[in-house]
């Protein structure tokens, strides 16, 4: 599909219909509102820049969030 | 409140400038569900308590609520940690994406481990990543081996906290080696918290008794046949031990019985 791009989240690669910004590729994993941070290719993004920064081909993204632990 | 009640509101735990009255820090992990999670830290009374940071699952438990649901921010103290690291760069990695998940909170525990069999703490690694820590901004409560020197260095690097473990991570050994733990507090300025190893009550106040400044546990209270009940009496357990030790215990004298009612007056034909 033209334009579409991969995109490693979580270390297993995705497609995107087209690039997303982050608010975008959150809203399509159902993520939209949830307390996460994002990585992106081993740098946070903040949560103010999610709406404006663009992901693109290749781009490694961690999506990680708080969980029960000692 | 009566006057003992409030000697122990007034003993605070002081941890990077902030006071807090509970000096039992919990484990969040290895309950049965979010629901004892929650009574049982409210049973220990801590105000602080820790959370792993972990790689969210895609696609699943969609409508399942977050463990800082659970354990609101606004009302506990939440302590990011460092849990499954086992590189300095690993660890600083996972706690630079916990700032950004709890809105810039510096407040951080830090462990890596050495091996996954022992769980013991890589030291080497633990005082690269302390020392990149703390030049970010960090507070940095940091878990160690109970080693002195190793300790002192933590505390040069600039660690808010030192907590050396009690025995390994999820052992409920108890305190294996109090000589090195008191070695530790004697010369350490900043809080020493025991970190790891507690089993039972008994173990949480000799810890307080020995004059460690807190307790952090998690699998005695999780994997107690009631976590709820055991939380309690964790909380208990510390409050008492560390009455026990700002009241100045007796001297032992291993020779010498001292009988606790009067010698004369005795009845005798």
């Amino acid at each position: 599909m033209a334009g579409s791009i991969r995109i490693l989240v979580n270390g297993a690669p995705r497609e995107f219909a087209q690039a997303p910004t982050v608010a975008q590729f959150l809203d399509q994993l159902d993520l939209a509102g949830k307390r996460v941070a994002i990585e992106r290719n081993g740098e946070i993004v903040p949560r103010s820049r999610f709406v404006e920064e663009r992901l693109s081909e290749g781009d490694r993204i961690e999506v990680v969030v708080a969980v029960g632990g000692g | 409140m009566n006057a003992p009640d409030q000697a122990v509101a007034r003993d605070a735990l002081v941890v990077a400038g902030k006071a807090y009255r509970s000096r039992l820090l919990v484990g969040t992990g290895k309950y049965r569900d979010f629901d004892e999670t929650r009574r049982a830290i409210e049973a220990s009374g801590a105000e602080i308590v820790t959370v792993a940071i972990r790689r969210t699952n895609i696609g699943q438990n969609k409508g399942e609520p977050s463990i800082l649901e659970v354990l609101p921010p606004s009302r506990y103290t939440i302590l990011p940690n460092t849990a499954g690291c086992y590189t300095a760069q690993d660890a600083v990695r996972t706690l630079r994406l916990a700032r950004e998940l709890l809105d810039g909170h510096a407040l951080a525990k830090l462990e890596v481990l050495g091996d996954a069999e022992s769980l013991y703490p890589n030291m080497p690694e633990t005082l690269a990543a302390a020392k990149t820590l703390v030049a970010e901004g960090f507070q940095v409560m940091a878990y160690c081996s109970d080693d002195p020197i190793l300790a002192r260095q933590l505390e040069e690097l600039g660690c808010v906290a030192v907590m050396p473990l009690a025995s390994l991570i999820g052992s409920g050994m108890g305190i294996i080696n109090p000589w090195n733990l008191q070695i530790i507090i004697d010369r350490i300025s900043v809080p020493v918290l025991v970190d790891a190893g507690i089993g039972t009550a008994s173990d949480a106040a000799i810890a307080m008794e020995l004059g460690c400044d807190g307790v952090l546990m998690n699998t005695a209270i999780a994997k107690a046949k009631e976590p709820v009940r055991m939380a309690h009496a964790m909380k208990l357990a510390v409050e008492a031990g560390r009455e026990a030790f700002l009241a100045g215990r007796m001297p032992k004298k291993p020779y010498e019985a001292s009988p606790s009612s009067p010698t004369d007056g005795l009845i005798q034909d």
